[in-house]
């Protein structure tokens, strides 16, 4: 079949090549996203006022990344498939940042 | 660019070895695709832009909490406080177990271990189960209390806190009815969230069904990587529904 793969037509030959991680890895995933499952419950009951959604945020992007990254495999993927998933998010935060700009010079009395 | 190079070299291998050329029929390698890292990419490229769609989706209902929840903070508190932290929390951690033998299951795969493959995806739906297990205990609780939003709903533990034995700041009869918002997005966003897990759960009995005959364990692993993305996905919803939902203000009286 390599005969049939004519690098010089291929736009992007960069094919990421099939990464297996290990179960290590998983097992070492796994206890990170519990700890830090216990740790948002206890930072919710400390008050740190205006930044106690922060925090909860934070913790929760935190555990989102590393899910992302290795649950679902994107530290070992090609460019093609680590700019599909950042445009994503990427796309969410401009949607979510127009449309607040828009709520937030529209109803002065409520913010 | 590469349309100029293609037109010189004509496809000239279908024609010369025709009589060669065998169709050997691998899932993992279909005879469009070059390569098989290839399909492999394409496959998840085509999962990912799926995903992207689920992202918007989710994403304009966290808008709309992110929206109410500025306009009427105190109704929100108050309403989150409502929720089971201990049931939150314990659900949050059988998510993350489900998604960890859904992780295991890929290797397996990868792996061609059979067996250990359909335990872990056996795990991986006993978990998921479990979790909507609870969920429908934290709804019926809501049921009981009337706090699911519509005719029936019932603000007299948010004007009057102290009569029911709660620790909280009475809010004006008014303000009570602003809970309904929290209810409804509550509703809306843990039932969505639920749905998506009953159609993995369903998805998963065909992979169990599937795995079981061996399709996943001689190289094609594309069907039970893809689903991972899935589930995982749906993980990482939770893990933001978590603290919005339930842990708003869990220190009354400020």
């Amino acid at each position: 079949m390599t005969e049939l793969h004519d690098a010089t037509n291929v736009t992007n030959p960069e094919h990421a090549e099939h990464h297996i991680v290990t179960p290590r890895t998983y097992i070492f995933v796994f206890i990170t996203l519990l700890i830090f499952t216990g740790l948002t419950v206890v930072a919710a009951y400390i008050d740190l006022g205006i930044f106690n959604p922060v925090v909860a945020l934070a913790i929760a992007s935190f555990k989102a990344v590393v899910v992302l990254l290795f649950f679902m495999h994107v530290k070992y993927q090609s460019r093609l498939i680590k700019l599909t998933v950042a445009s994503g998010f990427f796309t969410f935060l401009v949607l979510t940042t127009l449309s607040l700009s828009d709520y937030i010079s529209r109803a002065w009395g409520l913010w | 660019m590469d349309n100029v190079i293609q037109a010189t070299h004509p496809p000239t291998h279908a024609i010369d070895h025709a009589e060669e050329h065998e169709h050997v029929f691998l899932p993992q390698h279909l005879h469009h695709f070059a390569t098989e890292e290839q399909q492999r990419e394409a496959g998840t490229f085509g999962m990912w832009l799926f995903l992207l769609t689920e992202i918007m989706f989710f994403g304009g209902m966290f808008f709309s909490y992110l929206v109410y929840r500025n306009w009427y903070y105190d109704a929100f508190a108050v309403a989150s406080n409502q929720l089971s932290v201990p049931l939150g929390g314990t659900n949050t951690a059988v998510l993350i177990t489900s998604g960890f033998f859904m992780a295991l299951a890929v290797w397996a795969s990868e792996m061609r271990k059979k067996g250990f493959l359909v335990i872990c995806l056996l795990l991986t739906m006993l978990f998921g189960t479990v979790f909507i297990g609870i969920k429908g205990v934290e709804y019926h609780e809501k049921w009981e209390k009337h706090h699911i939003p519509g005719a029936h709903f019932d603000t007299a533990e948010f004007v009057n806190p102290h009569a029911y034995g709660i620790n909280e700041e009475p809010l004006s009869p008014a303000a009570a009815t602003k809970t309904q918002l929290f209810f409804s997005l509550y509703f809306l966003m843990t039932g969505i969230h639920a749905i998506h897990m009953m159609i993995g759960l369903g998805i998963l009995v065909w992979l169990v069904f599937r795995a079981h005959r061996g399709d996943f364990t001689a190289g094609y692993v594309a069907p039970i990587e893809n689903f991972a993305l899935y589930w995982h996905f749906v993980d990482i919803v939770w893990l933001f529904l978590f603290p919005l939902l339930y842990l708003i203000n869990r220190h009354p009286g400020r």
